[in-house]
């Protein structure tokens, strides 16, 4: 135990494997292995119903996983909530839909977990939530809902209140994909730049732009299983399965 | 009997005014009591816990097939004697009256606001309980900040419609000698003979009341709107 331990570098701040996760008979996730450097930025592609959303919604056991091991920052995700709850506070997630709690205004959206979670002061938690608002370019909206904003704002407040926890890993799961295309551009610029900043990022996405500008290596997803691993240069100049050659055709026209 | 004569309805005023104040007070308690019962009726049903979640399916399946009156009459005479054997005295203990009115009130009402809130919680977006464990907030907080706050807002016109019911089922007391608005309406008609204006007034005061509370929670619905919204 301890020498596989070490064997596994110290920097790896996501280790996965043998991953398996089934939903009734169908089995998503089949022996999956990732492995996660601390500041590196990863994006997951792959075609729908690749599995590339469970296994991030697996990272912060917002999925359970049947078999196989997660270990997030030294700490395995198992039943023991204690466990799981510590690897949410270090995990920001960032869904497709925002998900903002639609009774809450986006400062309240921001301040909630900072306050719940890590017991910051309501002025303390305030502080925060405006700074990271306006990192996000959207502090003079904290005081509408959700429901005034528009989906890229929506989903840059929803990356503004993941950041408000200050989690050493993000996850985004197709932030993109329910947007309108003009709003796209605003959402991927906040993600660059957060990546500019070192973030350790996990990014379902399909916005191959984005994965050439920012990502230390690509994930190929098919069937459940990981196909291909390279860096965006390699994987997208000459991908070497032909799985991932006709996925790239397909999005790229 | 051929004018209506509504100075009688003055002299009665005190008399109906004290009425209408039991029948607030009983409103006031049974909607307090059945909401908070109710509420975690409804949770221990959504978080499906294997035998008190069938224990309270059970109870409120019951309550929701009998009418209030005949709970009431049990209530009154079931429990004091069930107390009385619990004590071993096998003597019954009187609870009173008005103690049988709040406590079944409150107790058949929280199946009523039970089955409410359970449809509430059901409508809340799956997306909105994944966004709370991604944030690590405790099932507590999750419930209490995010998700029952939603409810209550999207629910507050069937609970408001609920607790009118409730307000006019208090004239059902009158089983238990209690006297609420109605009661004290009826005693004082066959008293002086002026049926006519004391339901009258009655059901004026009813309507007045029942359409004011209407009023009140569609313009509170106005100013707490979750803004913005289109669900």
């Amino acid at each position: 135990m301890l020498q596989e331990a070490q064997t596994k570098r110290s920097s790896d701040i996501v280790v996965v494997e043998n991953l398996v996760k089934r939903f009734g008979r169908f089995t998503a996730l089949n022996d999956v292995n990732l492995s996660v450097r601390t500041g590196e930025r990863i994006v997951v592609c792959g075609p729908s119903g690749s599995g590339k959303s469970t296994l991030i919604r697996c990272l912060n056991r917002i999925e359970k996983h049947d078999s196989g091991r997660i270990v997030i920052d030294g700490l395995e995700l198992t039943d023991r909530m204690t466990d799981v709850t510590c690897v949410r506070r270090e995990v920001g997630m960032v869904f497709q839909s925002f998900n903002l709690f639609p009774h809450l205004s986006v400062v309240e959206n921001c301040m909630l977990a900072p306050m719940k979670v890590r017991g910051l002061s309501r002025p303390d938690a305030h502080e925060r939530a405006i700074g990271l608002l306006r990192k996000v370019r959207i502090h003079d909206q904290a005081d509408k809902y959700p429901g005034q904003l528009s989906g890229g704002q929506q989903q840059r407040v929803a990356i503004a209140r993941a950041l408000c926890m200050q989690p050493r890993i993000m996850l985004f799961d197709e932030p993109t994909s329910a947007l309108d295309p003009e709003m796209v551009n605003e959402v991927l610029e906040t993600m660059v730049e957060l990546a500019r900043d070192g973030m350790t990022m996990v990014c379902v996405t399909h916005e191959m732009g984005f994965a050439r500008e920012v990502a230390d290596r690509v994930v190929f997803m098919d069937r459940g299983g990981v196909v291909e691993e390279a860096d965006p240069d390699t994987f997208f100049r000459a991908p070497r399965t032909e799985r991932a050659r006709g996925f790239l055709r397909q999005i790229i026209h | 009997m051929n004018s209506l004569d509504f100075s009688i309805v003055l002299q009665a005023w005190p008399y109906l005014w004290s009425g209408l104040l039991f029948s607030l007070a009983l409103t006031a308690a049974a909607f307090v009591i059945g909401m908070s019962l109710g509420t975690c009726f409804a949770l221990v049903q959504h978080f499906e816990l294997p035998v008190i979640g069938r224990v309270v399916r059970g109870y409120i399946a019951l309550i929701r097939s009998i009418p209030l009156i005949l709970v009431l009459f049990w209530f009154f005479f079931l429990v004091p004697i069930v107390l009385g054997h619990l004590g071993g005295s096998g003597r019954p203990i009187p609870i009173g009256a008005t103690w049988t009115a709040f406590i079944t009130f409150g107790l058949f009402e929280a199946a009523y606001y039970s089955e409410i809130i359970r449809v509430g919680l059901r409508a809340v977006n799956r997306g909105q309980f994944e966004a709370c464990q991604a944030l690590a907030l405790s099932t507590f907080d999750t419930y209490r900040c995010v998700i029952l706050p939603q409810v209550l807002r999207v629910a507050s016109p069937i609970i408001l419609s609920q607790t009118i019911i409730l307000f006019q089922d208090t004239s059902l007391v009158y089983v238990l000698s209690l006297t609420d608005l109605l009661g004290a309406a009826s005693k004082l008609a066959q008293l002086n003979g002026r049926l006519v204006e004391m339901y009258l007034v009655v059901a004026v005061v009813y309507l007045g009341i029942s359409s004011a509370a209407s009023q009140c929670v569609a313009s509170l619905r106005k100013r707490y709107a979750i803004a913005g919204t289109h669900r």
